[in-house]
């Protein structure tokens, strides 16, 4: 069992930091590509990757690009649209079921 | 920690190919997870928890092996774990509050963890715990989302104050047509909606759901909730909001992206009974009570036995509350079904455990499957009822063993 550390400041929540990655998550390696750094840099500022190592190889460039899309107009990742093109190219270039 | 067992990657590899049971008779296919889910899967070990399937680290989404619903209640270091955002505190018992309020309430309060355990009557019960996309990754085709294989759910015994009673005492309003939930997790970005869910006030009133703050005859584990999450009996783990901060009875539907747009699948398509109205549009509906469904969970795929010696096949069955009615066996693909013997009725909401034994005379492949009804004549279904969003899974789920 866990017992909750009480290591709380005056907040009623102490926030754990959210932006570091686990140990683990470290480990995790995305296809070589000029563009993983991009993905890497974007995609895991809110989650680690093997959110899209996981979610493969069955999306086409139609479901990476509604996936990405998502990503920014719901949930507020930070990609201009030039960015978004590139990371799309490589999720279904990498990722995606039709890939060449 | 991470425990990488090559025989447990191994054997989750074949058992999510989905063509060991290309050679069975019967009606029944067996699905399989996407290559990249196999490959990407490992056994880690969170604080506080045994090696569970890590589906993501961040945030973490991590689902029990099979082997680990073997036993009718789940203990709490096996039970599955699932957070839809990565900011994740520590709670600080201490200066936690619960807060019970909303327009829909006439007496806004506040709760230490100590009044919500002394302040109001103890109730226990035994539920299943299921997140609604269970199965996602044996979609087929796959659909994007956590791909969950069929871990994501546990069976617990859980103990908590009746949220009727907070509400009642917060002075609910005759018009207040849903409850909503807020937990103390939140997003990385601004920018990113917050996890809020909301319930029908009348599912909110029903005696059996609860703000518990016991699992298992213990605090819940931090990872499932600490120091209180709502129990929604009978319904999907979505309404069961973790390390709730926040009640509110609301005189508007809540909008929310988690309940407008999340959690939703096609009007009509799935035999729901339960209906939550005010959030229901022209094509979609919430997702609300769990699916008659059933697991075998002694067996893995590919065993191997010898003729004339007897298998016991053993698993679970579970709904939404209705009532479990019959677990079948078929040994033979699905073509002939025969009834299984129920272990000891823990309540209307908690798993079941169910048991069959037979002895194969001749040698080759025996495609085993179970399937579960409820008192309301609902049943698994043999095909999949495709969903863009993959929730519902209850599909027959054949395992091939090899009698040599």
């Amino acid at each position: 069992m866990i017992s909750a550390p009480a290591i709380c400041s005056a907040l009623l929540i102490a926030a754990a930091p959210a932006g570091i990655a686990r140990a683990d998550e470290a480990a995790l390696h995305l296809k070589d590509s000029p563009d993983a750094a991009l993905v890497v840099s974007k995609c895991s500022i809110c989650h680690s990757v093997d959110y899209i190592q996981s979610n493969a190889p069955f999306l086409k460039r139609a479901g990476w690009e509604a996936e990405v899309r998502k990503m920014v107009k719901v949930m507020g990742a930070p990609l201009d649209e030039a960015e978004l093109a590139r990371v799309v190219d490589y999720l279904t270039l990498q990722y995606g079921s039709d890939a060449p | 920690m991470v425990i990488r067992t090559r025989r447990s990657l191994l054997q989750t590899a074949l058992g999510g190919l989905g063509l060991l049971g290309a050679g069975l008779s019967g009606p029944l296919a067996r699905a399989g997870l996407p290559a990249g889910t196999l490959a990407s899967a490992v056994l880690d070990a969170l604080a506080g928890k045994r090696p569970l399937l890590k589906r993501s680290y961040r945030p973490p989404n991590y689902e029990s092996p099979v082997s680990y619903l073997n036993e009718v209640i789940t203990p709490n270091d096996r039970f599955f774990v699932r957070w839809h955002l990565a900011d994740i505190p520590t709670i600080d018992v201490a200066s936690w509050r619960l807060s019970i309020g909303g327009d829909g309430a006439s007496r806004p309060f506040e709760l230490t963890l100590a009044q919500l355990q002394h302040e109001f009557e103890p109730v226990e019960l035994t539920a299943v715990c299921q997140c609604a996309g269970n199965r996602r990754g044996l979609s087929d085709p796959h659909v994007p989302g956590v791909q969950w294989g069929n871990g994501a759910m546990g069976n617990a015994r859980w103990k908590g104050a009746r949220l009727k009673d907070l509400l009642a005492r917060a002075g609910l309003a005759k018009e207040a047509v849903e409850i909503a939930f807020n937990g103390a997790d939140g997003p990385v970005l601004e920018a990113t909606p917050d996890f809020t869910k909301s319930i029908p006030a009348w599912k909110a009133l029903d005696e059996n759901t609860l703000v518990a703050y016991e699992m298992n005859g213990e605090p819940l584990p931090h990872w499932n909730g600490y120091p209180a999450r709502i129990i929604v009996p009978g319904w999907t783990a979505t309404y069961w909001m973790k390390q709730v901060v926040s009640i509110r009875a609301l005189a508007q539907p809540l909008s929310s992206f988690w309940m407008n747009t999340a959690y939703r699948i096609p009007k009509g398509k799935f035999p729901v009974v339960d209906r939550f109205l005010s959030q229901e549009s022209e094509t979609t509906t919430p997702v609300t009570e769990i699916l008659v469904n059933s697991l075998i969970t002694n067996l893995e795929e590919g065993q191997r036995f010898r003729a004339g010696s007897a298998i016991v096949v053993q698993g679970l069955a579970w709904d939404g509350g209705a009532g479990l009615r019959r677990v079948e066996v078929s040994i033979d693909g699905g073509r002939s079904w025969q009834s299984a013997q129920f272990g000891a009725d823990l309540g209307r909401y908690s798993a079941r455990a169910w048991q069959y034994a037979f002895t194969p005379r001749a040698r080759g492949r025996v495609a085993v499957a179970a399937r579960a009804s409820n008192a309301q004549g609902a049943t698994q279904t043999e095909q999949l009822i495709f969903n863009p969003a993959g929730y519902y899974n209850n599909v027959i789920q054949p395992i091939s063993l090899e009698v040599t």
